[in-house]
């Protein structure tokens, strides 16, 4: 009928723009891009194996990159989780020493470690009201000097099998064969529930405190506590992400190091802002899986490994300049009816655009 | 855009501007209260060691501490009192400490030529930061650290090791003294004064503090707040190029391994240590150099005491944030943070009484 082809008619533009109008658009752009080179590259990176490989070394950057998210949308950082995933590692392998029995306890611990040291974090940063720079960088220097100190310099023990399955193993078949990982079950559980947070009214709370701390306070929410809660997410968050690394890649004194950075430049790439109030977990998620698919793609093109941070750095830099500026003409151009309801997309109700349509 | 204003209820009203004028001082000043509480404990804890920490040795090490740390550190200030942030300042250390260092190539007569080209350099990759982050609107954390991997990534690929050489009349500005007092801690304080009466002498200076306080007010104001960023980043990028003719002038070569030594987080610590607000606005280059002094007396009391390495990190850590800690109660004060521009978002009924009234009216927008 007339009507539906109206509608249809209608409809495209508006897709159009509800792709291109959320900030995060561009992360998932490059994502296919970067998918793209590596296919072409290498054709047989799209086997199941090599593709589920791949999603095993990406899972902790992924994970790491949830729990830097709930801290960054509520304005804060969290420099401290390259040292936490690097020490918790350390105190599995240290305390399980290889004993089998011992694997679920020490998870326990390290699971209440990580939350008290996201706790530390948040309180330090909300009650005492330090700069999460740097209460987050006291606490990297603090968790590097205290698991050296512990270990005598290098670290100690072992890791028990039953504890690496969960960053190498995987369900369904044998080793060896084709396998779906633990990391990506993990990763997608996490995903969903995270995505499902953000639609709670914590996550509305949570959001709103980033964009406007005073704001929220005045409508009443426990601004402290919520940032606190973001605090510890990312402390729990880092502490599977360690699970998976210390699985994947076993025991050494550097594991973790840097990773704060890279889960940062992550999250942004994925079109969240540094400061809070704006962007969505699944593009921070999508940001973590790009970075990983572009180191992949450096491999494939063999670049001397030197000169991959400057690749790295430009890309980066230009992801988010190219995000941070296009956007107003852009908008323009396809402006259908005079909605100019702010900054935006007029597609979705007034709302702020804080869930960008995920796919 | 959105920031992270403290939590602080509205002051019930502006304080005359004699009460902020001492909050102001104060600010400064519990840095250096501090700084002599920390060392009054250092003379203490190592005197009952028996050691004598005013010792020739023993200041002349602490002194030498400072320099290197203090140079990058008031570069810092500036770019962190426009609520940006530099973690590139490590990479261009090492990459003016190899710039200075090839282009001198041991000749006497090249050192002027090698102290030009390093400062060069670092100015080109200052204006660099700058302009990604005022013209392409990247937010400094990001676009500091991608420009800092670029360096890097260069570094890494054109330098397996150390290159060049520094000629012996240029080492002296790494090692030689006068009594105890090193001629490069003499060369810090004297950039400080230069960095004080920037700030507070002159108009760019003024539009600095204008810019961290609140851009769009700024803006509104007149000032051209891009240039004000580009020539705090340029100005940082310069201090860390002679923090890196220091680090050449010391090792007699240029090294690329020098950015691992974690300088740029040590000097955003040192500058938050002294006072300045991460959040930008509110500062001083004085402070900085007090906190750039604290961090050198607990280093410097470390050593004596031959603590573990590992240990020194922990305690590191645990003083910066305490430290920071404690005056945070005072800057976040309301009183004090509502000194200059007012956020705008946070019109509070009393607005009209304080001296920027008018401005903060038109920061809706």
């Amino acid at each position: 009928m007339s009507t539906s082809a109206a509608t249809a008619r209608a409809e495209r533009p508006r897709l159009l723009e509800r792709i291109t109008a959320s900030s995060s658009w561009t992360v998932y752009a490059l994502l296919i891009v970067v998918f793209v080179g590596i296919l072409v590259m290498n054709p047989s990176f799209g086997e199941p194996m090599s593709l589920m490989a791949f999603v095993k070394k990406a899972a902790p950057l992924i994970i790491l990159a949830i729990g830097q998210y709930f801290v960054i949308v509520s304005g804060e950082f969290d420099l401290s989780v390259g040292s936490l995933v690097g020490a918790q590692v350390v105190i599995a392998a240290r305390l399980m020493d290889g004993e089998d029995s011992m694997t679920w306890p020490v998870m326990g611990i390290m699971l209440l470690f990580g939350l008290a040291v996201g706790l530390v974090n948040g309180l330090v940063t909300t009650l005492l009201k330090v700069p999460s720079f740097i209460t987050t960088l006291g606490m990297m220097l603090v968790l590097y000097g205290a698991i050296r100190l512990w270990t005598g310099g290098a670290p100690t023990g072992a890791l028990t099998e039953g504890f690496r399955q969960w960053g190498r193993g995987g369900l369904f078949g044998s080793p060896g064969e084709f396998q779906v990982p633990y990391a990506l079950l993990i990763v997608v559980v996490l995903g969903v529930l995270a995505a499902l947070l953000m639609r709670r009214p914590y996550g509305r709370t949570l959001m709103a405190t980033g964009n406007n701390d005073v704001a929220a306070a005045f409508s009443g929410a426990p601004v402290w506590w919520v940032r606190t809660r973001a605090f510890l997410l990312s402390g729990l968050m880092a502490t599977v992400a360690a699970v998976l690394i210390g699985g994947y890649a076993g025991v050494t004194a550097q594991v973790g190091q840097g990773l704060e950075f890279v889960a940062i430049t992550a999250v942004v790439l994925g079109g969240v802002v540094l400061g809070g109030g704006r962007g969505s977990v699944v593009a921070a998620m999508a940001g973590a899986l790009t970075l990983e698919a572009l180191f992949t793609l450096f491999n494939q093109l063999s670049l001397p490994s030197t000169i991959r941070p400057a690749v790295q750095g430009v890309i980066i830099i230009a992801a988010v300049a190219y995000a941070a500026v296009p956007r107003r003409p852009r908008r323009r151009a396809t402006a259908e009816p005079p909605s100019s309801a702010e900054p935006s997309s007029p597609v979705d109700p007034p709302s702020r655009p804080k869930e960008p349509a995920a796919t | 855009m959105s920031t992270a204003v403290t939590t602080a209820p509205p002051a019930a009203g502006a304080p005359p501007s004699s009460v902020r004028r001492r909050r102001r001082l104060g600010s400064t000043g519990i840095v250096y209260l501090a700084l002599v509480g920390i060392l009054l404990i250092s003379v203490v804890l190592v005197g009952l060691r028996g050691g004598n920490f005013f010792s020739q040795s023993t200041v002349a090490y602490m002194l030498t501490q400072t320099s290197l740390l203090g140079f990058v550190a008031i570069g810092q200030t500036f770019v962190i009192l426009c609520r940006s942030l530099d973690l590139s300042v490590g990479y261009v250390v090492a990459l003016c400490s190899i710039v200075g260092a090839t282009t001198m190539a041991g000749d006497p007569n090249r050192v002027w030529l090698g102290v030009v080209a390093a400062l060069a350099v670092a100015a080109g990759v200052g204006l660099v930061n700058g302009l990604v982050i005022s013209r392409l609107r990247v937010n400094p954390f990001i676009a500091t650290l991608g420009v800092g991997l670029i360096i890097k990534g260069y570094l890494d690929t054109q330098f397996k090791g150390p290159a060049g050489s520094v000629p012996a009349s240029f080492q002296g500005f790494g090692y030689t003294r006068i009594g105890p007092v090193p001629v490069s801690t003499i060369v810090m304080v004297a950039v400080a004064v230069l960095g004080v009466v920037l700030l507070t002498r002159t108009r760019s200076g003024y539009h600095m503090f204008a810019v961290g306080g609140n851009v769009d007010v700024a803006r509104l104001s007149g000032i051209r707040t891009g240039r004000s960023i580009v020539l705090a980043h340029v100005l940082c990028s310069l201090c860390a190029g002679v923090a890196g003719l220091l680090i050449a002038a010391r090792f007699s070569t240029g090294n690329a391994l020098v950015y691992s030594y974690g300088l740029d987080l040590d000097s955003i610590a040192a500058v938050v240590l002294g006072g300045t607000l991460l959040l930008g606005g509110r500062g001083s280059v004085a402070g900085t150099v007090g906190g750039v002094a604290i961090l050198a007396v607990l280093d410097t009391t470390f050593n004596v005491l031959d603590i573990n390495p590992f240990f020194k990190d922990v305690l590191r850590g645990a003083i910066i944030i305490a430290a920071v800690a404690l005056y945070a109660r005072r800057q976040i004060d309301p009183a004090s943070s509502r000194a200059r521009f007012l956020p705008g978002r946070r019109a509070a009924p009393s607005a009209p009484t304080g001296t920027s009234g008018p401005a903060t009216g038109g920061a809706s927008a």
